[in-house]
């Protein structure tokens, strides 16, 4: 599903890599929590999946796609089968719940009658019927990330990744957007995400790849945030 | 491709930057008018110029002795000049013009005018060599063998006065190319930095866009578009502002001289085969800027 091959990459202002020869896998349906201090390199390792970034060495690969050589062209059929969701949410303002949901497909060109069928789908999904016109203002920090959730997921991408999309939410709140995550997993979406919250991973005990100054230093199939430590 | 989509991009795109967009539509609008106007007086004097094309003539004038004495231009020097006229090469024609056919002639030309007339003296209009050139340019030829000569009182050529008109109208054409081209220069670079802006308030949206897998025509034809639309009313503003010009200004100010025949009028005719010119520049400016300015400036 996800490979990557001795992966480095080197920012042109820094001397320091911010991946150094990472070589990870991940299968299709895997929950993956990708920990380790800021710096790190995590945002890197996302942002080279979606190929806003190419590697400065090594291959990296999403399903079929060979992501550090494709063509530029390409890259929206890569990024339409990857959803994404952020620590501050990134919804539009002036437009509703719905419309931003409807907003992801609109702008790949998909025909209305599939969005009118879809989009009411995905919001009772992450269980926001009935709030399909309210505007994000008039939403909890909480019910943001599943407006969110559901317009990163209303494509039905094969991998959703989250940077830290617990981050600005109250720990209870967070246990609902992991239950979230975790049903969208069991549809068989690969989720892998960033994170800094300890409970959350400890408590998942999905995966865990650990990442310090570039480098994989751990990479337990169940793993906890910290051991050891 | 979901149309209603990237033209509701568009609108919203317009209305937010409401002040920008109206300094673009004017700046736009002033440029291509100034370029319509050089347009139109290329047009002017093109039709001049095929107007006065085989009418222009070479006046020899002949001296008062001359012009009073030889009537038919049988005696010297009169006869010697006609024949050395009829020799020289490129001449056409050669037609003498006695004194009183040329009084005559005054009399026809001047009919609106009974006071200008009844000043006016046979005595005081030369005989005449009226020459034909086959290149109507090549004055100077008759001028430099004729002017001077026994019996030749000066050289009048029609054609150097046509000329300082239309050096006077070419002026004037090139001064509102200038001004067309110092604007448009501005025009340009308010549409970049329209764009800019336009990109900037809109960068969640393009951001999500771009993450979701739109593609690059989705994200930047809403822009592309903006610019073109933006031209496309400025062209319409100019062309208006060409019509309003024409029947409040210009067909008062130069009624007299049309109606003479000594210009040709600019007929509403003139500005329509002017104004597709003036779309399609202004469609060619905005959008071309508009993708440079996306390209260099704007990661979409």
């Amino acid at each position: 599903m996800i490979r990557l091959e001795h992966v480095s990459k080197v920012y042109k202002t820094s001397t320091r890599p911010a991946l150094d020869d990472v070589s990870v896998e991940m299968e299709k349906g895997e929950f993956v929590f990708l920990i380790g201090p800021s710096g790190s390199g995590k945002s890197t390792f996302l942002r080279l999946l979606l190929r806003e970034e190419v590697p400065t060495r090594g291959r990296v690969y999403v399903s079929n796609f060979d992501v550090a050589k494709m063509s530029r062209r390409r890259v929206p059929r890569l990024r339409q089968s990857i959803g994404c969701v952020f620590q501050d949410f990134r919804l539009l303002p002036t437009k509703t719940v719905a419309e931003n949901v409807a907003f992801a497909l609109e702008v790949i060109g998909k025909p209305r009658n599939t969005i009118v069928k879809v989009v009411p789908e995905v919001l009772q999904l992450v269980g926001l019927d009935g709030k399909e016109d309210r505007f994000p203002t008039e939403l909890s920090g909480g019910e943001q990330q599943r407006v969110a959730i559901a317009r990163a997921f209303v494509n039905r991408p094969l991998v959703l990744i989250a940077d830290e999309p617990t981050g600005n939410l109250d720990p209870d709140t967070s246990q609902d957007i992991m239950l979230l995550l975790e049903r969208i997993n069991r549809t068989g979406t690969t989720v892998i995400m960033a994170t800094h919250d300890h409970g959350i991973v400890d408590s998942m005990r999905r995966r865990v790849v650990e990442l310090s100054y570039g480098k994989v230093v751990r990479d337990d199939a169940r793993g906890v945030y910290g051991v050891g430590r | 491709m979901r149309t209603s989509f990237v033209f509701s991009e568009v609108v919203t795109g317009l209305r937010r930057n409401v002040t920008m967009t109206i300094a673009m539509i004017l700046t736009t609008a002033i440029s291509l008018g100034l370029l319509g106007g050089g347009l139109l007086v290329v047009r002017m004097v093109d039709k001049m110029q095929a107007n006065y094309a085989g009418k222009l003539e070479v006046s020899v004038l002949l001296t008062n002795d001359v012009s009073a004495n030889d009537k038919d231009c049988t005696q010297q020097p009169c006869a010697g000049l006609r024949s050395q006229l009829e020799q020289t090469s490129g001449v056409e024609t050669v037609v003498f013009q006695n004194r009183d056919e040329g009084f005559e002639r005054f009399k026809r030309i001047f009919e609106a005018q009974p006071e200008l007339l009844k000043l006016a003296r046979p005595e005081a209009i030369p005989a005449t060599f009226r020459v034909k050139l086959e290149d109507p340019e090549r004055t100077d030829v008759i001028k430099q063998a004729f002017e001077g000569k026994p019996g030749v009182k000066g050289v009048d050529d029609q054609g150097k006065f046509l000329e300082r008109f239309f050096d006077g109208l070419n002026g004037l054409r090139d001064v509102a190319l200038i001004l067309a081209l110092v604007q448009a220069f501005a025009a340009l670079l308010l549409i970049s930095n329209t764009i800019q802006v336009s990109a900037f308030t809109r960068r969640v949206e393009v951001g999500i866009m771009r993450l979701v897998g739109a593609t690059r025509w989705y994200t930047q034809l809403p822009f592309l578009i903006e610019a073109v639309v933006a031209g496309i009313i400025g062209s319409v503003t100019a062309v208006a502002g060409l019509v309003l010009f024409k029947a409040f200004f210009l067909d008062r100010i130069t009624r007299n001289l049309t109606e003479s025949g000594i210009i040709p009028p600019i007929g509403y005719l003139d500005i329509l085969i002017v104004s597709p010119w003036l779309f399609l520049v202004a469609i060619v400016i905005s959008a071309t800027t508009g993708y440079v300015t996306l390209r260099l400036y704007v990661r979409l």
